[in-house]
This record gives structure tokens, C-alpha cells and sequence, in this order.
């Protein structure tokens, strides 16, 4: 799909907004835990780098530049999910007294 | 059917899961499903990834991903709670040094293909953005790991240097984008490599969740740029829902922790003002009790409030403060947690540990509605806690932590403060509430003096 400079300012802008509104009424317990969460979806760039790996031929230093890019990638995806999960694992409700859970 | 619908359909799917997940994940009750979802969007945008046309190395990805996946798995499985932060700024790191290579490769690789503003602009930023936040990043978990000196560095001229590399960066990008030469690229890289360390070196470690924060949204910035330069939508969306979202986090992060974002990325805390230590003139000594005194002290109470901090953390007590809370509720005393927005390290930090040692989540106050209770306490029992309890934040308009929303501690009716030694805080501000006539000082590590303490009750 190829929507051109233009639209990609477009998303980059609405992205923005979005960004903002998703998270605005967050509580500050959940600071870290969502710092964490945030860190671990910006690892969408291990796809630059699977791209870059995928698509490099016979170029031997797009090929280390890629498979170096996706070990990266891999460590920022696979650890920051891991890591926000064990953090809201902590969360989870109790057995007795489950109030109000948005606090 | 066009080859590219299967995977464009599953980036739109995965963006759609992102903003879901990011939306989760700020509410206690489903944050824990956003993560999964965001985790979800990420293997469909990968799987949509391997389905592109003209995609091969098919072998070398794999092995590139299984080398990534053991150790960040084993690093994130075995990492202890209190070491999170640092933890979630190596991972952060990681992802700004992948927009770094990816970044190099497309220039390198995009030599021919014409040199559009368009293209070179979003490179030249993932470059950037992706450097200062790998070698920032890096440097700022060296300082939570300590593996160097959680001190603000402070070396002569250090704004201008910083100021200089910027120009050096602008100068160098521009001479990058106009020669024919690829190699140009490196100059720009190695000085927003080198800007990373001289932004970050000089800040101190109480300031270091505010920087991974906006590292973090760094990053964010970076794979999106990237995202243009690749024309990826999957990577624009997510990358710049990280960036606005991180954004926002770091503004509210430094209201919760009364700093202003500009002080601290430019510095100037951590540097305490001459006098302010000894402006708490009159009464200095601290007076110290027995931990079966104090236990005596609480036994009896009707009502007694923690004060958790980062030094309980250390000390890994979080379980004992729960069996004490356990054994003091046995006894008919009412307990509850004052948890301060920045209690342990990053906000929420302290909520997480004790989550982790099982303590009900309605026993944890906030700090708004906690205050008012303190008139009403017996004891306030401050464990490793120091700035977040310091009077000076009300009264000392020369402290550097003037103006900081503190508990309440000094309205109880007694104060009972648990900590290693007699030095000052986190951020080395002396603290007038240690001098104070109704505060017993229970010197030791939080963890023995916590078994003690419940060995006391216990005993009672």
C-alpha cells in the first residue's frame, strides 16, 4: 500500500492524538507498568529490521546491519513484554476483598 | 489478489491491537490483557512481515530472533522487581539501536534510489533519535545497576559541549544528505552517539525515571521515522503512539514528581543549594528505640500507617511488612500503606512490590487520601523513606524539593522511622522529620528490623 508522504504525515499526526488520548486518565500506580508496556510496543521496529534483513540479497553489509537490527529488535519486543507481564501479574485481584478495581 | 493484501491486512490488524492494547494497559483492571493484545499485534505484524514479496534469509531471521529472544526471555523471567527500571531502560536501548542499523542500512542501501527529502529526512531522524536514545538509555541503566556513579557528572563547559554536538549533528546530517559519499552517515551517528552520554551523565539517579521516560518516547520517535523511511504503517502507528504516549507519561510523571522536565533534562537538581543542609537549625539529634519498644509502641495502637520506601525495597522486606501489617491486624490494630505517587523508584514502582508480597490492594492509599488519616494515626511507621516524607518540601523554599507534594508522617501521633544509617536521602537532602521530638529512629537493614519487629509483636 502506498499512501505517499503526504498520508504518512497524515497517521503521524492522528497517531498523536491518539497516543495522547489512550492513555491521559491513567493512575499513577500504573506509571511504570504502562512505561513498560509503551517500551515493549515500540519494538515494532524489530519489522524494520526483519525488512531490512529479508530484503537485503547479496549485500553482505545490509545483511549483518539486518541481522544485527533484529536481535535488537527481538531483545526490545521479547523483554519488554516479558517484563510488563511479570509487573501485572502483581496486579491481579486477590481472593478476598476485590473492590472497586479502577481506582 | 494482490500480494501484499495478506500482510497489509495484518499490520492494519496489529495497529488496531496496539492502540487497544496501549488503551488497557492504562487501567488497573485490564492492563494485564492490553500487554497480551499488544504482544499479539506484534507476532501478527511480524507474521505479516515474513509474507512480504521479494523476502528471503529466511534461515538468518529466525536464527537473528532466536538470539534475541533467549537472553531478553531469561533477562525479563529472572530480573528481581526492584531491579525493574533499569531493566525496562536496557530493553529501551535495544530498540534504539535496532532504528539505528535499520536506519544505516536504508541509507546505505538507498544510495541510488534518489535522495527526496521524504526519504532522507525520516533517516537521518532514525539515525538520531536512535543513537541518543541507545547510548542515553545504556547510561542510564549503568547508573540504576551502579555500574557507574548514580552522581549528576559534572564536567566544565557542559552545556555548551552538549550545544556544540547538537550543531555538530545538524552540520553533519546536511553534508551527509548532499554528498556522494554514503560514509558521511557515521559523522552525525557518532555524535548523537556521544550526545546520548553527555545528556544523561550529568543527571542524577532520582531524576533517571524521568529520563527513561522520555528515552522511551525517543525511541518511540525512532520507529516511526523509520516507519517512514520503510513506508510501514505498523511502525508509524506504533511507533508514534509510543512517542505521544511516552510524551505525556514523562509530563505526568514529573507533575507526580513536582520536577520540572526542563530542570532535569538541562540539569540543575541534585545540585543543593549552599545552606539548605543546615538550614534545619536547633534540635539535631535523632533518638533511637528498641525494636521491642517500638513494637510495644505499635501493638497497643489503634491505628498504624506504613510509609514504604525505596530502601524497603532493597532490603527485599516487602513480605515481612506484610506479616507485621498480619500480625499488628491480629492484635485489632488497623493498618494501612501511604503509598507516595514516587515510593520506590519510578511511579507505581512500590505498588508493583507490594502487589508482589501479597498486601490487598484497598489496604494501598494514595497519597490524597491518605494524608488526611495521619492526624488520626498512633504511628506512622516510615520504612527507608526519606524525601517523600521531608517537612522542608512544605516549609524550606531554599530545598531543592520545595514545593514537592509530600505524606503527612509528622501529623501522627508518633513517627517511627526505620533506616540504615544516619545520612541523608536519595537526592542528599538533609531531613528536619529525623529531628524531630516525636520521631524514634530504628537504625539497621529494613529486613532485620522488620523480623524483629514481628518477632516483638508476636511476642507481646
Amino acid at each position: 500500500m502506498n499512501v505517499g508522504t503526504l498520508g504518512m504525515i497524515y497517521i503521524f499526526i492522528l497517531a498523536v492524538f491518539t497516543g495522547v488520548e489512550v492513555i491521559r486518565r491513567v493512575p499513577t500506580i500504573l506509571h511504570t507498568p504502562l512505561m513498560s508496556g509503551a517500551n515493549a510496543i515500540h519494538g515494532v521496529v524489530l519489522i524494520g529490521g526483519v525488512i531490512l534483513l529479508g530484503t537485503a540479497g547479496d549485500d553482505k553489509v545490509l545483511c549483518v546491519l539486518g541481522f544485527i537490527a533484529v536481535i535488537l529488535g527481538t531483545l526490545n519486543v521479547i523483554g519488554g513484554f516479558v517484563v510488563t507481564d511479570r509487573m501485572l501479574e502483581m496486579f491481579k485481584a486477590k481472593p478476598p476483598g476485590k473492590t472497586s478495581p479502577d481506582k | 489478489m494482490n500480494r501484499d493484501t495478506v500482510p497489509e491486512a495484518a499490520f492494519l490488524i496489529a495497529s488496531l491491537l496496539f492502540i487497544f492494547g496501549l488503551k488497557q494497559l492504562s487501567s488497573p483492571s485490564t492492563a494485564r490483557s492490553g500487554n497480551l493484545l499488544a504482544a499479539l499485534g506484534m507476532a501478527l505484524a511480524l507474521g505479516g512481515t515474513l509474507l512480504l514479496p521479494n523476502m528471503g534469509h529466511f534461515g538468518w531471521i529466525l536464527l537473528a530472533i532466536v538470539i534475541g529472544t533467549v537472553p531478553g526471555w531469561l533477562l525479563a523471567k529472572r530480573v528481581k522487581m526492584t531491579a525493574m527500571p533499569q531493566m525496562v531502560s536496557l530493553f529501551n536501548g535495544m530498540g534504539g539501536a535496532c532504528a539505528l542499523f535499520i536506519s544505516l542500512g536504508e541509507w546505505l542501501s538507498g544510495a541510488s534510489a534518489g535522495r527526496d527529502l521524504g526519504r532522507v529526512l525520516p533517516m537521518l531522524l532514525g539515525v538520531v533519535f536512535g543513537s541518543v536514545s541507545f547510548t542515553g538509555s545504556l547510561v542510564a541503566f549503568g547508573k540504576l545497576q551502579g555500574l557507574i556513579s548514580e552522581k549528576p557528572w559534572r564536567w566544565p563547559w557542559q552545556k555548551t559541549g552538549n550545544a556544540l554536538l547538537l550543531a555538530v549533528i545538524l552540520a553533519s546530517s546536511a553534508a551527509a544528505a548532499s554528498s556522494q559519499n554514503e560514509m558521511w552517515i557515521l559523522l552525525p551517528a557518532a555524535a548523537a552517539l556521544l550526545l546520548g552520554v553527555a545528556q544523561v551523565l550529568p543527571i542524577g539517579g532520582a531524576d533517571m525515571p524521568v529520563v527513561i521516560s522520555v528515552l522511551n518516547s525517543c525511541t518511540g520517535l525512532a520507529a516511526a521515522v523509520t516507519g517512514f523511511a520503510m513506508h510501514n504503517m505498523s511502525m508509524i502507528i506504533a511507533g508514534t503512539l509510543v512517542g505521544a504516549a511516552g510524551s505525556l507519561l514523562t509530563v505526568l510523571m514529573c507533575k507526580a514528581m513536582n520536577r520540572s522536565l526542563a530542570r532535569v533534562i538541562f540539569g540543575s537538581f541534585g545540585l543543593v543549594p549552599e545552606g539548605a543542609a543546615t538550614a534545619a537549625s536547633g534540635d539535631q539529634t535523632m533518638r533511637e528505640i528498641a525494636a521491642a519498644e517500638c513494637a510495644i509502641m505499635m501493638g497497643y495502637a489503634r491505628k498504624v500507617i506504613i510509609v514504604p520506601g525505596y530502601g524497603l525495597a532493597v532490603a527485599q522486606g516487602q513480605h515481612l511488612v506484610h506479616e507485621l501489617d498480619e500480625v499488628l491486624e491480629k492484635r485489632g490494630v488497623e493498618v494501612k500503606y501511604a503509598v507516595h505517587p514516587v515510593a520506590g523508584r519510578m511511579p507505581g514502582h512500590m505498588n508493583v512490590l507490594l502487589a508482589e508480597a501479597n498486601v490487598p490492594y484497598p489496604k494501598l492509599l494514595d497519597m490524597e487520601e491518605i494524608n488526611p488519616e495521619f492526624d488520626q494515626a498512633d504511628v506512622a511507621l516510615i520504612i527507608g523513606a526519606n524525601d517523600v516524607v521531608n517537612p522542608a518540601a512544605r516549609t524550606e523554599s531554599a530545598s531543592p524539593i520545595y514545593g514537592m507534594p509530600i505524606l503527612n508522617a509528622d501529623k501522627a501521633k508518633n513517627v517511627v522511622v526505620i533506616k540504615r544509617g544516619r545520612g541523608a536521602g536519595f537526592a542528599g537532602i538533609e531531613n528536619g522529620l529525623f529531628y524531630n521530638p516525636k520521631t524514634r529512629m530504628l537504625f539497621g537493614d529494613a529486613k532485620k528490623a522488620l523480623q524483629d519487629l514481628v518477632t516483638e509483636v508476636k511476642a507481646l
